[in-house]
């Protein structure tokens, strides 16, 4: 069972000096920005009361490992090594000597400590302008001990946006499907882990097959398929209680699901005898809509950040196809018209792209387009790839891959994958097992 | 220039005449495939005598070929002398597609057998379907053998 904690913020200074460093996340990452993260000062009494509580030696290094492993990953920014650091971290904290750090060629420097404090953990951090020799920001929150990982988070999430101008997306989740055994007899598991793939959870056993599972934006509740008792059925789970509930009551197989914007209702796919067209159900008073009528193959529809509109996958003009209508059902459009098959259209948070699978010639291609068709752009190559998800600040997605066997069936794996929306900075997100069919929260806290 | 243009376009010339005579040799049988329909008994299994328990497809495709329709009425026949027996059709589909438009391709597949069975005089109350998209296959080769024998749909007996 997981517990949700919140945080408690207080603002200590008030930002007011003009910044003057600038990371431009629109393009590729040709130059990520010299960060020095200064390890989080903690005194000897707060330190052994952590070591005893959280079993970790140095909290304060700890909290500081988890935000210089998030800005590497972001690829916008290089955090220098420590060893060549030739300031003490509590001075630092106070007031940096700026040559020092400008000699090892750091742009900026985040320093802070650590306290226990009534029972809590209290945690301070400034982010400093090494060539302007100036204050950027300087927050203070404080929390339970145990949340020690998410205040790493919280503090890369500050400095991302007071650095790039934009949100962050360190302190959130990925639900995905855990994955073993032969591909012919896969045991499929729900999973659950912070965005830097630490605490690790299985949410269900493997005694049934699931499949795409999804956050609802507004909420810790998930919708997924399950094979429960060979009936494949949408559910939702709440991942608070872990209760469980099938969606709706349909006589035939219901797949592709997930939440509205405002986490109301579900929408999905419903088959029945050959035909699969796209429903919502509205989770309140569980009226059901149908939303597109064609007796095409009509699925992964997933709507716009307005809730205005729809994108969806249609085989309705032979192949599969992206299309957009509006959340009624109306003016349906198809939107893709490049060589290939597309499926897996996902709405950018920001409302300005759709992301997709495509295949073509044989090769798999994770893709972004506008809404309206033009603008394709690949960003990445595979045997084979699908399902990308959005960060949610619509800056990266994470999507799995699956390997070529040779013809004994040997050397398969599945594995998720981030890139960024410049195609930059793809990466391998580790896991436990083998894994698919990711799906990004949004921002925890705030 | 000019030579170097025209020497392109002869280049092109004869690649077009590869790539077509690749796709002519691909349209015939190679003994286990008809087009890119399996045709071959490995992995089939038997409902009785004779009688086979599983139609396979196209890519892409949820229709019935001649050979699959005779493995039909053979199934259909075997019904109506075992009148107590239900089935349950499953329906596959190969690993290169998105897993949710694979899941709506079983679908649709394992209904094209049953809607012909039905036309046999199989009543819908003995069928049901059940999709599982590329979850199960039978063959884990990435090649275009293996995933012939994936694109399939099995009648299997429920009670």
């Amino acid at each position: 069972m997981i517990r949700i904690i919140f945080l408690f913020f207080l603002f200590l200074v008030p930002i007011k000096s003009q910044a003057l460093i600038e990371v431009d996340i629109t393009r590729g990452n040709l130059n990520p920005l010299p960060i020095a993260v200064s390890p989080l000062s903690i005194d000897k009494v707060s330190k052994q009361t952590f070591e005893k509580l959280l079993n970790k030696k140095n909290i304060g290094s700890e909290i500081s490992s988890i935000v210089e492993n998030n800005l590497k990953t972001s690829g916008l920014f290089n955090p220098l090594n420590k060893d060549a650091f030739l300031q003490e971290p509590d001075i630092a904290n106070l007031k940096p000597r700026f040559e020092d750090w400008s000699l090892i060629k750091a742009q900026a420097l985040i320093t802070g400590n650590v306290n226990f404090v009534d029972e809590k953990l209290r945690v301070e951090f400034r982010l400093w302008d090494v060539l302007a020799g100036k204050e950027m920001m300087a927050l203070a929150f404080t929390t339970v001990p145990t949340n020690w990982r998410r205040v790493g988070h919280i503090i890369t999430d500050k400095v991302y946006e007071r650095l790039t101008g934009e949100k962050g997306y360190f302190d959130t989740r990925i639900i995905y499907v855990a994955e073993e055994g032969p591909k012919t007899r896969r045991i499929k598991k729900l999973a659950i882990m912070d965005q830097d793939g630490a605490n690790n959870k299985f949410l269900t056993l493997g005694n049934e097959l699931v499949l795409t599972p999804r956050f609802n934006p507004t909420s810790q509740m998930v919708t997924y398929l399950s094979y429960f008792r060979n009936l494949p059925r949408v559910y939702l789970l709440d991942i608070e209680t872990g209760m469980q509930e099938v969606v709706g009551d349909f006589p035939g197989m219901t797949f592709a699901p997930r939440f509205s914007p405002d986490g109301k209702k579900i929408i999905m796919s419903f088959a029945k005898d050959g035909n699969s067209d796209i429903y919502t159900m509205d989770l309140e008073n569980r009226i059901v809509e149908k939303i597109t009528n064609h007796p095409s193959i009509d699925t992964s529809p997933s709507y716009s950040p307005d809730g205005k509109y729809i994108c969806f996958n249609s085989d309705r003009s032979g192949y599969q196809q992206i299309y957009v209508m509006k959340s009624d059902g109306s003016n349906v459009k198809r939107i893709s018209f490049g060589r290939g098959l597309y499926g897996t259209p996902v709405w950018s948070p920001r409302g300005d792209l759709i992301a997709f699978t495509k295949l073509h010639k044989g090769k798999f291609y994770i893709g972004v387009m506008r809404t309206d068709g033009s603008g394709e752009r690949l960003l990445t190559e595979n045997f084979y790839q699908e399902a990308p998800s959005w960060s949610p600040n619509g800056r990266v997605l994470i999507f799995y891959r699956e390997t070529e066997t040779n013809d004994k069936g040997e050397g398969f794996s599945a594995k998720l994958w981030s890139i960024d929306l410049t195609g930059y900075n793809e990466r391998l997100v580790n896991t436990p097992s083998d894994a698919s069919d990711p799906s990004w929260s949004s921002l925890l806290s705030n | 220039m000019k030579l170097n243009k025209i020497l392109r376009n002869g280049f092109l010339i004869i690649v077009t005449c590869f790539v077509l005579s690749a796709c002519a040799t691909s349209k015939k049988s190679t003994g286990q495939m008809q087009g890119d329909v399996y045709t071959g008994t490995d992995t089939v299994e038997y409902l009785a005598s004779g009688v086979p328990d599983r139609v396979f497809f196209a890519t892409n495709e949820s229709v019935l070929t001649t050979a699959s329709r005779e493995t039909l009425r053979k199934q259909a026949a075997w019904l109506r002398k075992n009148s107590k027996i239900t089935i349950v059709l499953e329906g596959h589909a190969d690993e290169r597609g998105t897993r949710e438009y694979n899941l709506a391709l079983g679908e649709r597949r394992a209904n094209a057998a049953k809607d012909y069975l039905m036309t046999y005089g199989i009543s819908s109350d003995r069928i049901s379907v059940l999709s599982y998209g590329k979850e199960r296959p039978v063959d884990s080769g990435s090649n275009p053998l293996a995933w012939s024998k994936n694109r399939r749909s099995v009648t299997v007996k429920a009670n």
